[in-house]
Formats: structure tokens, sequence, C-alpha cells
């Protein structure tokens, strides 16, 4: 435990595991507030960075449980610092209510689950990708999701920074999604120069504070944010509120709030939206798999094609807001797509929805849930299977 | 003592707020919010350095109507949004507003870790010994026998000394006042307020709507006078021997000793990398000394040589 990770050199290579790579991301992006709780397999996030930020003098805190970890960030995100957490399904269940809130008070910050087995205490060193509609519709109420899934160590240092730069954008709680077996994995990772990387802070106010409106509605949907301390002394609440941050319950205003939420994501999906598609040009069985199964998936394509035959994959690097105009071009000259994923089906709802009336509406599953990996030879067969 | 000018408690006010407020005729919060900002003015903090967070409930309304940084949270969860915003930026002095529910129920586990850790937090637990906003549940701080809206053949649990409970959770303030003691009240916030650690202020207020409904306490004077008469200041409480003492409640500041405070910790955690770096930065510009001296030394002798 004695990497000295803050003189990285970063000209070669190094080795990491995915859980290392998180905490050196979000190092990276400028983190400067952690709280959390322990709870396998995120545990490393937070055992790094109560290594790491103490030295820098940013801060550090294990809070009691979950609940108070995702309140905690949410109020230093308040006073203007960049925040995250991270957690696992048992964990991330008792997140929702304040991730929640931190959406109604559209507040950025990280939120990383290192997926295991559920529900309840479940797996908790096998990997399941079973939190992916959590992400979705984990809190009570319409909101908006913005959900990154890696599919590499590489990945999971970059769409770190990449969950930091939305998080700031949009004003919003980012989740970034791992597979624990993509947590626990060590794989070489170039981490680029620090002068290299693209850092987006939040839009602090430029208007006097007695014209500041927290939550000021605008063609982009999307407000400065001032912080506590700064003279501009607004108010915050969980209830649904006008734009200055009062409780209302005036439908305009109520309507206006909604849709502010919402419109902030639906109006810059190309944005948001980050799909990966793979050898899909003149596919005619497209693999659709996300996070560490895509891996395998990858796999299986190179393999399939070395057989001449014309096997692709589409992979969703954001989950939510779902890819619908991308998953549903990509998959739109193919004769049958194969979902696989490790629950029992839950991105396949999403594809079907997106491609409903395409003529090429044939859909294979693979699912699997007993706490292992799909191989890229379990898919290869289904897909021989079916052929 | 500060003289409080009469009124001065509107200057805290947010204007633009829709008033009126939302607590029912007869509560004891309007009181303790006007104890509370008069202790603001003779304490000199300014609007600006001032954090208010509530968790739900009727105290939890609080912070909508004054002229702070204010945060409305989740149920029981005030303390520790607040724990985020202390710890993120200690020179903030953060005042936490929560119910008997909020902090003794929903929230008990955040109050005993702000206590353990010592964090420098102002924690004013309005105990009215009922949930008032849902309408009169029982709380952990209903007194047994007492009747509510979910104990209607009353309470069969023990209730809750929030006192107690912060004392030993280790808060460096613990103190106990009412809605009647106005004075008393103000003197008491003002010190939880300059006092560096966690202070614990529980301050009963009377609830005549949805307590008194249940317990034959309509009347909010009648309830008043019952806090005067069931308390008793602290340094005479504690002559009292336990037979007199039955009944009734020790008022005053209970707890008022030093303690490392939290962000303080942390800091010097953060110092002592500071001094390690400083150290070897010293080194290392005594080594790049060492090696300009030598370098020129060497140019010296050259040029001599020639």
């Amino acid at each position: 435990m004695s990497t000295d990770r803050a003189n990285i050199d970063r000209d070669k290579p190094v080795l990491l595991q995915g859980n290392e790579a998180v905490a050196l991301g979000a190092l990276d992006a400028g983190l400067e507030f952690f709280g959390g709780y322990p709870i396998t397999p995120s545990s490393e996030i937070a055992e790094i960075l109560s290594q790491e930020m103490p030295k820098s003098g940013n801060k550090f805190i294990q809070m009691e449980d979950e609940l108070s970890s995702m309140a905690s960030i949410i109020g230093a995100s308040l006073t203007g610092k960049k925040s995250m957490t991270a957690t696992s399904g048992p964990g991330f269940s008792l997140m929702q209510e304040n991730i929640g809130y931190g959406m109604m008070t559209e507040v950025p910050c990280v939120v990383v689950n290192v997926q295991r087995g559920g529900p309840s205490t479940g797996l908790p060193t096998k990997p399941s990708q079973g939190d992916l509609m959590q992400a979705r519709w984990g809190t009570h109420g319409d909101h908006p999701s913005i959900t990154l899934y890696p599919d590499s160590v590489q990945e999971a240092y970059e769409l770190t920074i990449r969950a930091f730069n939305l998080a700031e954008k949009y004003r919003t709680p980012v989740f970034l999604f791992l597979d624990e077996m993509i947590g626990h994995m060590r794989e070489s990772v170039h981490l680029p120069k620090k002068k290299d990387l693209e850092i987006i802070n939040r839009i602090n106010p430029t208007v006097p504070p007695e014209w500041y409106k927290h939550f000021k509605n605008n063609p982009k949907y999307i407000s400065p944010l001032a912080s506590y301390g700064q003279g501009y002394r607004f108010h915050v609440t969980g209830l649904t509120h006008d734009e200055k941050g009062f409780p209302t319950n005036k439908k305009e205003e109520i309507q206006a709030k909604m849709d502010k939420l919402k419109k902030k994501i639906t109006n810059n999906l190309d944005d948001l939206i980050q799909v990966e598609a793979f050898h899909m040009d003149d596919a005619e069985v497209a693999v659709f798999a996300a996070g560490l199964v895509a891996r395998s998936a990858k796999e299986a394509v190179i393999r399939a094609r070395e057989q001449n035959q014309k096997i692709g994959l589409v992979r969703p690097l954001t989950i939510w807001p779902f890819p619908d105009n991308e998953v549903e071009r990509m998959l739109s000259s193919t004769q049958m797509t194969l979902i696989a994923e490790m629950n029992q089906g839950q991105l396949i709802n999403e594809v079907k929805r997106v491609t409903y009336y395409g003529e090429h509406a044939k859909y294979i599953k693979l699912q699997r849930y007993d706490g292992t990996l799909i191989t890229p030879e379990d898919i290869l067969q289904r897909i021989s299977e079916v052929l | 003592m500060k003289n409080i000018p009469q009124k001065v408690a509107h200057r805290y006010l947010r204007h633009d707020k829709k008033f009126p407020h939302v607590w029912c005729p007869g509560c004891g919060i309007g009181t303790i919010l006007g104890d509370f900002l008069r202790a603001v003015y003779s304490s000199g903090i300014k609007k600006d350095d001032i954090v208010m967070v509530s968790g739900i409930g009727c105290s939890g309304r609080m912070p909508v109507y004054v002229d702070f940084n204010t945060l409305h949270t989740t149920h029981g969860r005030a303390i520790a949004f607040a724990t985020g915003i202390k710890f993120s930026e200690p020179r903030l002095k953060v005042v936490v507003i929560t119910g008997d529910g909020d902090a003794a129920a929903i929230g008990g586990n955040h109050l005993i870790h702000a206590a353990r850790r010592n964090i420098d937090l102002t924690v004013i637990i309005i105990n009215n010994n009922i949930y008032g906003m849902t309408g009169g549940q029982a709380s952990p701080t209903t007194p047994l026998g007492d009747y509510a809206t979910t104990a209607p053949y009353g309470s069969i649990e023990p209730k809750f000394d929030l006192c107690d409970l912060a004392e030993s959770a280790g808060a460096s303030f613990v103190a106990r006042t009412t809605a009647y003691h106005t004075v008393e009240a103000r003197q008491i916030f003002e010190a939880a307020l300059n006092k560096k650690g966690c202070s614990v202020v529980e301050t009963i207020a009377q609830c005549p709507v949805s307590y008194g409904k249940m317990n034959n306490q309509t009347s909010a004077i009648e309830m008043l006078k019952w806090q005067k008469k069931h308390t008793i200041p602290v340094k005479q409480y504690r002559k009292l021997d336990t037979e007199k003492k039955q009944g009734k409640l020790v008022r005053g500041i209970l707890v008022d000793k030093d303690r490392k405070e939290f962000t303080a910790r942390y800091d010097e955690l953060v110092a002592q990398f500071n001094k390690k770096k400083d150290s070897s930065e010293s080194e290392k510009r005594s080594e790049e000394k060492k090696h300009d001296e030598t370098k020129e030394k060497a140019k010296k002798e050259k040029q001599e040589k020639k």
C-alpha cells in the first residue's frame, strides 16, 4: 500500500485494479470530498481515497451508513466541492432517497455502484448486472438519470472523469456502474497527462445576489450554481419548488420544474450518449451487451469473424439515458439481435422498445444470473443454436 | 451581554418568502425561532456565514423563512447533510434544526455519530413529544402512557432522554431549555453557537394541536405553564434527591467541556503531510543548492586553470 499515486509515471502504462482506476480518475477529475461506507466489492475506492485525499488537503470521511454518505456529498457539493461516494447494491438501495433529493435539488455529484449479485445481500463477491433498472428508476417519482458503464479498467478511469464532467455540466447526480469483476480486475492502463485532461466545472452565477435564482429556468434548462458562503443565501428543498427554491403548489411552477429536470437530459442526448458499434457495418447478427459482458461479446465477435460469420456488437457506454436512436439505427439492418446480460432481463426490454417497429424484430436472449460471467463461448454457442 | 433591540428577528427573515408560515396557532416553534435569531444577533455571526439545515416535520420548515444559506433535507438526515457542509467548508457556522421524530427516531444514528465525532454543529432539537405535521403520531419522546394517534391506548414505550443520549455519545455541549424560557433559550443558543464542537440543545415546545388534542391539553398557555412548573434549573436540580426529581426535567447547560473537534483533527492530519512535503521540498532545494555550488566551484576552477 505504499504506491506513490500522486507521482505515477504517465509516459508508460501502469497496472491498475478497476476500483483503483476509479479512485485515480476521481482525483484527476478534481475530487474534493468523498463520503462513503464500506461495502464489498467497492471498498478499495474508499480505502485508496482515504490514503490520498488528506495528502492534498481534500476531505475524506467514512460516514455511519450509506444514507448519510449520500447526504454528506450533497452537502459538500453545495459548498462548491466536487464530491463522490462509492457503494454496491445494498448500499445503493439505501442511498436512493437522497439520490432523489440530489436530482430534485440539482446538485452535482458522482455515485459509483460496483455491482454485485442481488436481491438483498445476495452475492457480495460475484458479478451481476442486476441494478441496471435501479439506476433508472431506483428513487421514487419521475427523475433524470445519467449512468455510465465501462467495459475495462482503462474505460473505468476515463468514464469516472466523464461522470464528474457530466455531473458538473448538467447539475445532477451521475452514476458510474462497474461490474464486480471490473472493480477487482487488474489491467494495463494508460493514464493521460493531467494537462491533457478535459475537465468541466460547474457554472457559477455572475449576477448579484439579489437577482440570483438558484433554479432559474433558461433555454438550456441548466441554471448557474452558487455555493453556500458566497453571499447568495439561497434556499434548497426536496419539496417541489419555484425558481428561487421555495416550495410551491402552483401547477405552472410544478410543471416547469418537472420539465426542467427532464429536458436538461432529453435536450442534450448527443452530448450524453456514447455507443460503440463493433463490426456492425455488415453484421447480420448483432450482440447487444454492456459492461464486462461486452468484453466477452467482443471476443466472441472476433472469433466468429475468423469463421466468416457476420456478427457484430452494439455496446452502450451510456446506459441511461438509453441510446434509443443509436440502438435503433445500428440494429435496423440486422436479422437478429442477441441480448446478453447478467440478469433476468433488464436491457432487453429497452432494446425491444426502441426497435419495436422494425422489420428486424427477432430477439434472442442470453441471461445468466448464477454469479458467473457470460463467456465468449456462451455467446457463440447461443448464436449457433439459433442460426 | 449585548442589548437586543426590539423586532431584531425581523432583520433575519426572508421578506420575499410567501408568508404566513405553516405553524399552527399556539405552536412553540415560532418563539424558539425568535430566540434563535436574537442569539444570532447577539453572537454577531454574519448571515452569509450561517447555514441552517433541517430535516422533515414542523421544525423542518424553519429554514425557508430565514435569510441564511438554507437547506431543507430528507427525514432524519439533516445532521448528515450538515456534516458534509461543515467538513467541506469549516469556516461556515452550520446549524441543524430538527424535531424529536427527526433527530431521535429516523435520524438517531446521525445524532450520536455527530456527537461522537464532535463535529462543530449546533444541533437544536425542537421536542414537542409528537409527530405534529403528520397528525399526532407517537414519537420516541412521547412520555410513557401519553396518547397519540398511533398510541390510542397510551404509549407503552419509555421515552428517550435526548440530553443524556447526546452527552454519552460525546457531544461537547449539551443543554435543555423550553419555549417558555425565552431569555434563557437565547443565552443557551448563543453559547451553543459560540462553542467549538458538537452542541446539542433540546428545546421543549408545546404542540397544543397534535399532541394537545390527544392528551387534553389544547391550551398553549397551560402547556407553557407546564414547562415553567416541571423544569428545574440545573444547579438546583443537582442538589435535589431522587424523589423530588420525579416528573421533573432538568434545564440549563448540562455539559460544556473541551474536546477536540473533528474538522480540527482532520486539519492536523493534513498539516502532517504538508510538513512532510515542506521538509522533502526543502531537502530537495538544499540538494539542488549543493549541486549548483559544486557546479559553480568546478566552473571557477576551470576558469582559474585557464
